[in-house]
């Protein structure tokens, strides 16, 4: 008698891509209405509005200058580090209006890694248990605690343990990312901002990377700017078009990929331009 | 024109290629039984090994597409309905074999009054068939919607045919060979037609994106 395991596999798959069609009009983790965005005069986002739902995975793409990665630092106000940077328009975390809260207190809440790994010059362990010193934690256990639950959520707890004094700069590329990725976890972000994470890594490290995103998926919501499509469509549960600094198209990864609204969409992820 | 647009082109060529041989095959086995032409139908079997070659070299080089251009969308699309063209059109090829062979019995057997209700069956298959390839080619949507709208008349001519047949069989017990023979051939003929809307179904999909089988109301 064959087994009914496989069949109830495919079933949950296919239900699950009609759930995520739903939750995209369902309560939003972090919201857009109207964001316009300026680097002094000139305006690198246009009338943005989006919503991303919570515990799921929303990629951007787009040809480089379109606006992706401006817009993923609004999320944490990190454009705010910028001279002449001006925002109108509203971005709302949990219904509640980022520009109205505490910024050190948003960015516990949103997490950021960049596109080049930046471990601090300290130790593996300094280097996790960092956030959690900054906001209080002091027991040596619990920091212990926290460093190890972290890397091993960054999947590199097994590479690192015997060296967890070890400098930080001294691990590899796509090891001082999963670090990062574990310092930013460890403050137990709700949202986790990634601006092209595996550009500067190997296939291999870019693959470890990836499982590591499927693994945290389920408890923090994923923002990924990314310019490899097909990262995209491996890692995303939703995936915006962004051409020009405007929103072109925002739906299910499986309807941008296999059948776009827009033409413009179409031309960009079959490689017609861009 | 990029180098995967060259390679898209050309899977569609190969796929035309071999919907032409298949065509022919169809056309040249309702005729060998219709005029006892027993060189005719020996002339589909002998083309049966290239029909079936060609549905081997346009599947490896749509896989190959698969593998190394990493497709989406509307080119994904197009080679994802190419795959399964390709096997209707390779199913369409045997039973188009079948019906050769069924002439190669027949045709030293006289003419039975069932027969003359083939070439109206084959008729609107071969109608059926030509404008689901044209719809490939023209990724004409409204054309590839009046195939599937066409599979019922097919299927209540199969029908009344094998009702005949089998009165017929009922009527003239030594005639019963040369009828079972025929109700083979009509039952070729419905599935060559189910093929046709099979491939007018894959090109929905590839133009617009939209999974219209089993769905009965698009036919309607």
């Amino acid at each position: 008698m064959k087994s009914e395991a496989p069949w109830l596999a495919q079933k949950a798959i296919v239900e699950s891509d009609k759930a995520t069609a739903a939750e995209i009009n369902g309560s939003p983790k972090l919201q857009a209405s109207g964001l316009d965005f300026f680097y002094g005069n000139n305006q690198a986002l246009h009338g943005i509005s989006l919503r991303i739902p919570a515990l799921k995975t929303t990629a951007f793409i787009g040809p480089s200058g379109c606006g992706k990665s401006t817009f993923l630092r609004t999320f944490n106000r990190m454009n705010e580090t910028l001279r002449h940077a001006r925002m109108q328009g509203e971005v709302l975390l949990d219904g509640e209006n980022i520009l109205e809260m505490e910024v050190s207190q948003l960015r516990l809440r949103v997490g950021m890694v960049f596109q080049r790994s930046n471990p601090f010059p300290k130790s593996v362990f300094d280097n996790v248990a960092y956030g959690p010193r900054v906001n209080g934690t002091r027991r040596k256990s619990d920091l212990e605690e926290v460093v190890e639950t972290s890397l091993q959520r960054a999947a590199l707890w097994d590479e690192v343990k015997d060296h967890l004094h070890k400098s930080a700069l001294e691990l590899s590329g796509g090891q001082q990312q999963r670090l990062c990725i574990a310092r930013a976890m460890a403050v137990d972000p709700e949202v986790l901002l990634l601006d092209e994470p595996c550009s500067a890594l190997d296939p291999i490290a870019t693959a470890k990377i990836e499982e590591l995103l499927f693994q945290i998926r389920n408890s923090c919501t994923l923002v990924i700017v990314t310019h490899n499509m097909q990262q995209a469509a491996r890692v995303a549960d939703f995936t915006g078009f962004f051409l020009l600094g405007k929103l072109i198209e925002y739906d299910t990864t499986k309807t941008i990929f296999e059948r776009p609204k827009i033409q413009a969409t179409e031309d960009y992820i079959t490689g017609r331009f861009g | 024109m990029r180098h995967f647009d060259q390679e898209l082109e050309q899977l569609k060529v190969m796929l035309l290629e071999m919907a032409s041989l298949v065509e022919s095959a169809i056309t040249n086995s309702v005729n060998s039984v219709v005029q006892k032409d027993k060189l005719l139908a020996e002339s589909v079997l002998e083309k049966e090994a290239t029909v079936n070659q060609m549905e081997v070299d346009i599947d490896d080089f749509a896989i190959k597409l698969l593998a190394l251009q990493q497709p989406m969308a509307v080119d994904l699309r197009l080679i994802a309905a190419g795959l399964k063209i390709n096997t209707d059109l390779e199913r369409m090829g045997d039973l188009a074999v079948n019906i050769a062979e069924r002439a190669i019995e027949l045709y030293q057997e006289p003419v039975i009054k069932p027969m003359v209700d083939i070439p109206h069956i084959a008729a609107l298959v071969q109608s059926m068939v030509q404008k689901a390839l044209d719809s490939f080619v023209n990724k004409d949507v409204e054309l590839a919607k009046s195939v599937l709208a066409s599979d019922d008349a097919v299927d209540d001519l199969r029908t009344a045919s094998f009702h005949e047949l089998i009165s017929y069989m009922e009527r003239t017990k030594h005639n019963i060979p040369q009828a079972v023979s025929l109700l083979s051939i009509v039952r070729n003929l419905e599935r060559i037609a189910d093929h046709a809307t099979n491939i007018a179904e894959d090109v929905i999909f590839y133009v617009k994106g939209i999974d219209v089988r089993h769905h009965a109301e698009v036919r309607e």
